[in-house]
């Protein structure tokens, strides 16, 4: 029989189980490896060298602008696995053989919202290293680029607790697959993320400028540019942290209220 | 608190809104029983099985697992037993050996021991040489045997089983019994659902019939049976014109009536069992009775159930 231990570290430990799962479920299903690894390469590619030319005169030129919206789109997108992977675990009764296991019953949960921090680091990075081939060269130091990852990061991981709360709520998986996945296009499309808004309709550039996506990547491109950081991407933070503040509590209330 | 009854299921009670889907449900299962809950399909079998399994808290009653109780202590009562649900619950993205490790470390083993374990498992169950593939590529059989051993990583005391052979083909079903039958034999306590009645009279030592969330019987499966009468006897007289002969033979023997459908003999036989029948053969015989058929049959568990449920369903 084992042993009964309630201490922090058994807790810790098995948060670190759960999320080695969550990792070895990205890497190894096709699926969530394409969401996370292959979506920021593709679409850095063809985006650049698509329209690099037609909007900013070149590839090169179009680079640092394209660069903060494709990890704005790339963070929501791994974000967005989070809600679809937890309603998959739910509804394949794996969540049912956690919640019978002797561990803290918030181990499941925080296991795939740890996880989603090393995907969204992954995905992040893979969208800074493939525009680096492409020849965009940063013209901020290390630490700026870091901020600018992490901000990324922190951003995703406050909306991976929106989109836990829908895939616990919602009960089929694909539905909120494919949902988050138009959702993320209109967002990130009609934002500042590809192109210039000067030449958009006036209505449409009020819809641009309330976008929350385009005042990320603003505070984002201004850190690119002049390497400090600025009144935007302070407010910025302070939105993750808000909807951090609401959605983690009613996220943790649905999920341990589902028994 | 009789400490052989190492699960205890007191008077529990289940409502979904305005339906009920428990009432009055107690049993106590002893060390080293296999117990089966049989009925139908919505009999309540599984929310019966979620409640003792702490997936879902019952309205009204108790529930103990060697002595923890469900609501109480669910996280001791948790490190009891291990569950299989009626479909595998297995990561399809992890390989056989990695679901094993995991849910090994969930247990409380380091990363050797789940090692060890894991490897030792997939000898039981015969799945070492696919240990590292995609699970896309495992049979149902195998999906089955897997989601078994990760059940049983932690080496828990009770062992719960929704269906575990729903679904299965005919060699995959007797390979799951055997598995259980040997789990058995080293120590650990089953409780398992069923909606066949060949498994839960193969398997149970025990059995409750369930319908429509009450339990309307319990017993071993002999038990059971005798409800609706023991053995019966049953001929078939090759010429039409010996029938009656041959009732009057029978009827004079066992002191009973015997039932009459065209060339078909059948009677109950009482407790004297076996003797009886040789002495009707042995009369028969002198008699010059030509007999197509002749059998002695228990009655199935098909019987109680068809029985029990008569009507309600």
């Amino acid at each position: 029989m084992m042993q009964s231990t309630t201490n922090k570290n058994l807790v810790f430990s098995n948060i670190l189980t759960m999320t080695h799962r969550n990792l070895l479920k990205t890497l190894h299903n096709p699926d969530n490896f394409s969401d996370v690894i292959m979506q920021p390469v593709i679409f850095t590619l063809l985006f650049g060298y698509l329209f690099g030319g037609v909007i900013a005169g070149s590839v090169h030129a179009y680079l640092p602008m394209l660069v903060s919206g494709i990890l704005v789109q790339s963070i929501l997108n791994a974000a967005s696995g989070s809600g679809q992977q937890l309603r998959e675990d739910i509804n394949a009764g794996v969540f049912d053989r956690f919640k019978t296991l002797p561990i803290s019953p918030i181990v499941p949960l925080a296991g795939q919202l740890v996880g989603d921090i090393f995907r969204l680091l992954i995905s992040g990075a893979m969208a800074l290293i493939t525009a680096f081939f492409m020849g965009w060269r940063p013209t901020v130091g290390l630490p700026a680029l870091i901020t600018v990852l992490l901000l990324a990061i922190f951003i995703g991981w406050s909306t991976s607790w929106i989109f836990a709360l829908v895939g616990l709520i919602a009960k089929n998986a694909e539905l909120i697959g494919s949902l988050s996945m138009v959702i993320i296009l209109v967002m990130t499309f009609l934002s500042n993320a590809f192109i210039p808004t000067k030449t958009l309709p006036k209505f449409i550039q009020t819809l641009v400028k309330i976008n929350p996506v385009s005042l990320t990547i603003s505070a984002i491109r201004t850190i690119l540019r002049t390497g400090q950081w600025s009144g935007n991407a302070t407010a910025v933070f302070i939105s993750g942290g808000i909807i951090i503040l609401i959605f983690m509590p009613l996220t943790v209330f649905v999920y341990q209220r589902r028994r | 608190m009789n400490h052989d009854n190492i699960v205890q299921v007191r008077n529990i009670e289940k409502h979904f809104g305005d339906k009920i889907a428990v009432q009055g449900v107690s049993f106590a299962i002893k060390q080293g029983e296999i117990f089966g809950l049989l009925g139908p399909n919505g009999a309540g079998k599984t929310t019966i099985l979620k409640m003792i399994t702490t997936l879902l808290r019952q309205d009204a009653g108790k529930i103990l697992l060697n002595g923890f109780d469900t609501l109480a202590q669910s996280r001791f009562a948790r490190q009891q037993f291990s569950v299989t649900g009626q479909t595998a619950a297995i990561d399809e993205d992890l390989s056989a050996r990695e679901n094993l490790m995991i849910f090994g470390k969930l247990n409380g083993l380091t990363g050797a021991a789940a090692r060890n374990r894991a490897t030792e498992l997939l000898t039981d169950f015969d799945l070492l040489h696919s240990a590292d593939q995609t699970l896309a590529t495992f049979s149902g059989g195998m999906r089955r045997r897997l989601d078994l051993a990760v059940s049983l990583i932690g080496k828990p005391a009770i062992l719960f089983l929704d269906e575990p052979t729903t679904g299965l083909d005919p060699r995959t079903r007797t390979q799951m019994w055997q598995a259980i039958q040997k789990l058995v034999a080293q120590g650990s306590t089953v409780l398992l659902t069923t909606q066949y009645l060949e498994e839960a009279d193969h398997l149970a030592d025990r059995i409750a019939l369930i319908d429509h969330g009450r339990m309307i019987a319990i017993g071993t499966p002999s038990q059971l049976k005798q409800q609706v009468g023991g053995l019966r006897l049953r001929l078939e007289v090759a010429d039409l014109k010996q029938v009656t002969k041959a009732q009057t033979i029978i009827q004079d023997v066992l002191a009973a009536s015997v039932h009459v459908d065209e060339r078909t003999l059948t009677a109950l036989l009482d407790d004297s069992g076996m003797s009886v029948v040789s002495q009707i053969l042995n009369q028969l015989q002198t008699a010059g009775i030509a007999m197509n058929n002749f059998a002695v049959e228990t009655p199935s568990l098909d019987d109680v159930f068809l029985k029990m449920t008569v009507g309600k369903n």
